[in-house]
């Protein structure tokens, strides 16, 4: 399965492609798509150029939760970084 | 200090109203990424992990009190309240919005200050000793020939598309400060037997996925031909390096290539037909840049301070950040104070907006206005009374800043690794804050004596691992953070390029090998001898025998 992931044009923060077709910060919220649609859903996602840049397609499982090699790199993405967790998405969660 | 003229402000507002517009067109659609990056790019805006990256400049490390006020206000205002300073005496803001960058750059290019040349392939901001000026061991000010090598380097029109990016460091000192064996053109000034002062010129030394120690091609350049000879080089370069590989494209590829001999010959030909055709400055151009310099009005002071020898009797924190993180000052009476942006335990290189301000004061009220960013990723204030320590010294430490670890070996320059980089396979900050509380106390690093730990997250080496005494790269293995230790790498007068000694080591184990390392240097070492010299002396196996046997 994979989602789809990018960096909002405004602000440059992690977003991920809702099944609502709007970009989300939750990684929970992420549609999620089997391996043979996504590259057609990334292609399209990677139009909107008003909205975002640098799309790109992240595997996650049966969970929804990332796997692959990226794992690290995608859950620093997703939370903030690991030496500052009161910053990113990982502080309003906690707060 | 330098300040600008009216082409120098001109320059810099019209390229923040240049990009202001090149934003609007992007976040209107009006411009693809595709398009926008290079812009961007230009003006020393990356894209990273969580958000965008804006990496000011600072111009061979020396600025002011009023500029460090404006930056603690940009972090405030269009950061999360703090920066972060990197190894080319810049500093970065690593959450600043798209939207909001052109008013940030019109805020910095209020107190002349920008982001051009800290992105791209062009020459990019030229970098210095941070003692410049104030140092005891140096020939003479080397930050005029900075300034002038940034006035002919900004915008040069035949410069702007080079190879690959280009930078040059400049020092002048035999204790060198500045990395110069390790740039693309690194410049030496020393006096020769005739006692006249030029430059060594050493070329094609780099770091990176190819480290190599610079060649020098000319022991002694009179200063005058200092432009035209760089010129020369940048021009067999922009000619002859490489375009068709991205890792193949820096000078030291091709001088290695060539041969640092035929390199030479290239360089020496281009420079005769070139060298009488009006590019070196004139006298009275020199002279003008040189008198931005001018030392600052000195007081006739004793050598030494009766105030501040009985403040240090008896407080032994004050008296070991005495020892620790000042420097002999050329001038009677004054003396060169590094502030540690290394805390026990913290991130290398970050301070806080609140930190930025105290650092404004002091300056303000004790060294002249002048502070400096140095490419170890601390702060200096340049020319301290020695009477006024003690008054500096409680600031820093009220503000958090008196880690009195210069040089030792929790001072660590890491690169941000993956905790922001996208270029990152493995994070680099936590590894230099587990280092740092694994040998925290204070007593023991200053026993150890200098000792460099250098960590990059990624073949591309921004934390200078290299020339680490002991240098960590990070490396990913299926997905996993593991790291690679070098051992006896120096970016000093005695640059060298550190060896690998063995298999990678997970996060776990890396922390565990520094200090077996360390323990085994104390262990075999002789009265003076530093980390490096005991390598030097004994080589590598047994080293790799301490770290490995018994694991």
């Amino acid at each position: 399965m994979k989602i789809v992931t990018a960096n909002s044009l405004q602000d440059g923060a992690v977003v991920y492609l809702g099944d609502d077709d709007q970009w989300t910060p939750q990684l929970s919220g992420a549609a999620r798509f089997e391996d043979s649609d996504a590259k057609d859903v990334l292609v399209a996602a990677q139009t909107r150029i008003e909205e975002i840049t640098d799309a790109y397609l992240v595997s996650i499982d049966q969970d929804g939760a990332i796997t692959g090699r990226e794992t690290l790199r995608e859950t620093i993405r997703k939370a903030g970084p690991t030496v500052r967790l009161d910053l990113g998405l990982q502080a309003e969660q906690c707060a | 200090m330098y300040r600008y003229d009216e082409f120098d402000a001109t320059m810099v507002a019209e390229r923040a109203a240049q990009f202001r517009g090149q934003v609007a067109r992007r976040l209107s659609g009006e411009l693809s990424e595709e398009e926008f990056k290079p812009l961007r790019l230009m003006n020393g805006l990356y894209l990273q992990l969580h958000a965008y990256m804006l990496r000011v400049a600072i111009p061979y490390g020396t600025f002011s009190s009023r500029q460090m006020r404006r930056l603690a206000h940009a972090a405030r205002k269009y950061d999360k309240g703090y920066g972060h300073f990197t190894t080319r005496q810049n500093i970065q803001y690593n959450w600043p919005a798209l939207v909001d960058v052109p008013d940030l750059l019109d805020d910095l290019a209020e107190v002349e200050m920008h982001a051009i040349q800290t992105s791209g392939n062009c020459i990019r901001n030229v970098t210095s000793d941070q003692y410049a000026g104030a140092a005891a061991d140096e020939v003479e000010d080397p930050r005029p020939w900075c300034e002038i090598i940034r006035q002919w380097s900004t915008f040069h029109p035949e410069f702007s598309f080079l190879p690959r990016k280009f930078k040059i460091a400049v020092t002048a000192s035999d204790n060198d400060r500045a990395a110069v064996r390790v740039h693309d053109i690194g410049l030496r000034l020393h006096k020769n037997a005739g006692g006249d002062t030029g430059f060594e010129v050493i070329v094609g030394g780099g770091l990176g996925r190819t480290p190599y120690v610079g060649h020098t091609i000319r022991d002694f350049l009179p200063k005058e031909h200092l432009l035209s000879y760089l010129e020369a080089i940048l021009r067999v370069y922009n000619l002859e390096g490489r375009r068709d590989n991205l890792y193949k494209a820096r000078i030291k590829i091709l001088v290695n290539a060539e041969g640092a001999e035929r390199f030479r010959g290239l360089v020496e030909e281009e420079w005769a037909q070139i060298r009488s055709s009006g590019i070196d400055l004139l006298r009275e151009e020199i002279e003008r840049i040189h008198a931005y310099f001018e030392a600052p009005a000195f007081e006739k002071l004793p050598g030494e301070s009766v105030a501040l020898n009985a403040q240090r009797d008896g407080n032994g924190e004050f008296d070991r950040w005495l020892r620790v993180n000042t420097v002999a000052h050329k001038i009677p009476g004054y003396a060169i104070a590094n502030i540690s942006l290394k805390p026990i335990g913290g991130i290398p290189g970050d301070i806080s907006a609140a930190q930025m301000e105290a650092v404004a004061d002091l300056a303000d009220q004790f060294s002249f206005d002048e502070i400096r960013a140095t490419h170890e990723q601390n702060l200096v204030l340049p020319h301290v009374r020695k009477e006024d320590l003690f008054k500096v010294w409680r600031v820093l430490k009220a503000a958090g800043l008196a880690t009195a670890n210069i040089g030792l070996v929790s001072d660590i320059i890491a690169c941000p690794g993956l905790d922001y980089c996208t270029l990152a396979n493995t994070r680099s900050i936590p590894i230099a804050q587990r280092i740092s509380e694994r040998l925290a106390d204070l007593d023991e690093q200053e026993s150890l004596g200098e000792l460099k730990i250098k960590i990059s997250g990624c073949i591309n080496a921004c934390g200078h691992h290299h020339v680490g005494h002991i240098g960590i790269l990070g490396v990913d293995k299926k997905g996993e953070e593991f790291y690679q230790v070098t051992l006896g790498g120096s970016a000093g007068e005695d640059a060298s390029i550190g060896e690998i000694v063995g298999r990678g080591l997970s996060s776990g184990d890396v922390v565990d090998a520094v200090e077996k390392l360390v323990q085994f240097y104390k262990s075999e070492r002789n009265d003076g001898e530093r980390f490096l010299d005991v390598y030097r002396r004994i080589g590598a196996d047994p080293f790799k025998e301490a770290l490995y046997a018994a694991a």
